[in-house]
């Protein structure tokens, strides 16, 4: 197993492996939800660790990814403006939109910032009060709870120079609108971990009994996933589909109460457009009516947009599970990390990035599975 | 951006609005973080950090672990964008 002398605990990873060799009767397709566990597993080859009858597709959890291409067109557009300091977290300044990215417009002269939080933006916005800052707020139920702190605390100290470009996603419908296709492929998920350590997984209960899956709610460093993987396909083997919590050290059944608390005092469920996906019912936040006179969108009153993306890409397909980026006659090709064509070559979390750092261009093209 | 990051809380304080603020510690880059969401941590505890904000209390060697398995996976740079000067 040429990839199991880079575990830290190589004896425990090859003992999930081999239990898991153990119980395996037939193939099973797993998914993995969040980017970050898509970037584990491509670092550390666990998809090729696994024995052939378990196939780990990638999941829609990289929220620089999803982000639709409208709003990041609206996002440019207001970053254009000159009474504007326009604020994003740094993985978004690469991200294509129709025409340009946030980078290309900074060096064009528009004042756009990288922070590492939210709440810092409070700060800027203090400082500038002759101009409109504005922060890009994108993210899954992870990032939630410090958009609506800083959305929160903007109304409660009265910094009216400041707003939010919301374009929030939430994973529970997203995976439900996964199960619904007749695309789709996937038995059972690998859940996330860190989303799940805000918003608790009772949300998860439900779509396990309807669907039928099992939901193991998984950490991301390497062992975790494998034992997530592990679980996962003891319960498909046993016929059983429950939530299960891989993670209990970081995440419990509740969540964090006061976050979701705040997040629901802010925030509203909408539906939502996913980039390559397209929208989806009920599957992501906008601010409440209280809040709109800190709602980008409001303030800017940006129009719609003709937007373009490029024929070639298909990251729609990839962050639904059903291709790999290997699939794309561009990837590594005229797409790469420096010239990316779609998000899912832009973000670490993306599918099409993961498997070009880690070489997974170079290699052959797996023969395609059957569908 | 979807990971949250362990760091030791080297200080609690409220910002002039009253914001429960705090300082903490990743690996030797300090950084300015919100506790709203964590009452119940005291100093020296290690808490999990998203974007800025304390998301839950984890103990020392998970903490530990968690912070080698992001390091070995370069997923540590935003932790490198300079703090804005209050
Ligand atoms: S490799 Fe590039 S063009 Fe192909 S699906 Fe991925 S992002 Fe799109």
């Amino acid at each position: 197993m040429k990839y199991l002398d880079e575990y830290r605990d190589e004896g425990l990873a090859k003992k999930i492996v081999s239990e898991i060799e153990r119980i395996v009767t037939r193939p099973w397709v797993l998914m993995e939800v969040c980017g970050g566990q898509t970037h584990t597993i491509v670092k550390y080859g666990i998809d090729h660790l696994l024995p052939p009858q378990v196939e780990l597709v990638h999941g829609p959890g990289c929220p620089v990814c999803v982000t639709s291409l409208e709003m990041i067109d609206k996002a440019h557009a207001i970053a254009r403006r000159p009474d504007v300091i326009f604020c994003s977290f740094g993985d978004m300044l690469r991200v294509p939109g129709s025409e340009s990215d946030l980078l290309v417009l900074k060096s064009r002269g528009a004042d756009i910032r990288v922070v590492y939080s939210p709440i810092d933006c409070l700060k800027i916005a203090r400082a500038n009060p002759d101009k409109k800052v504005v922060f890009f707020a994108i993210g899954f139920e992870t990032t939630a709870p410090s958009n609506a702190m800083s959305v929160w605390q903007a109304k409660k100290q009265g910094v009216k120079n400041f707003s939010v470009l919301v374009s929030h996603v939430l994973v529970p419908p997203s995976i439900a609108s996964i199960l619904q296709s007749p695309l789709n492929r996937v038995q059972g998920f690998i859940g996330p971990g860190h989303v799940c350590t805000v918003m608790g997984y009772r949300e998860y209960e439900p779509i396990a009994e309807r669907y039928k899956v099992p939901i193991v709610i998984t950490g991301f460093e390497p062992i975790d996933i494998l034992e997530g993987a592990l679980m996962t396909i003891r319960q498909l083997e046993a016929g059983t589909f429950e939530v299960e919590n891989q993670y209990p050290r970081v995440v419990n059944r509740e969540g964090n109460r006061i976050a979701r608390e705040l997040v629901n005092k802010v925030f509203e469920v909408c539906d939502r457009k996913w980039r390559g996906v397209g929208s989806i019912p009920k599957s992501g936040y906008k601010l409440r009516y209280e809040f709109r006179d800190h709602d980008a969108e409001r303030i800017f009153d940006v129009k719609e947009i003709a937007t373009r993306e490029p024929d070639i890409c298909i990251s729609g397909l990839v962050l639904k599970g059903v291709k790999k980026p290997h699939d794309c006659p561009a990837f590594g090709k005229q797409c790469t990390p420096e010239h990316p064509l779609g998000a899912t070559m832009v973000s670490a979390e993306g599918a099409c990035a993961a498997y070009y750092a880690y070489g997974r261009h170079l290699e052959a093209r797996p023969a395609v599975e059957a569908a | 951006m979807c990971l949250a990051i362990p760091g030791k809380l080297i200080e609690i304080s409220n910002d002039a609005n009253g914001v429960r603020m705090g300082k903490a510690n990743f690996g030797g880059i300090v950084k300015e973080i919100c506790l709203e969401y964590t009452p119940e941590v005291n100093m020296g505890d290690y808490v999990l950090v998203h974007v800025g904000f304390a998301l839950s209390k984890v103990d020392e060697e998970q903490a530990a672990r968690t912070y080698n398995a992001l390091k070995e996976m370069q997923q540590l740079d935003e932790l490198n964008v300079p703090e804005v000067p209050s």
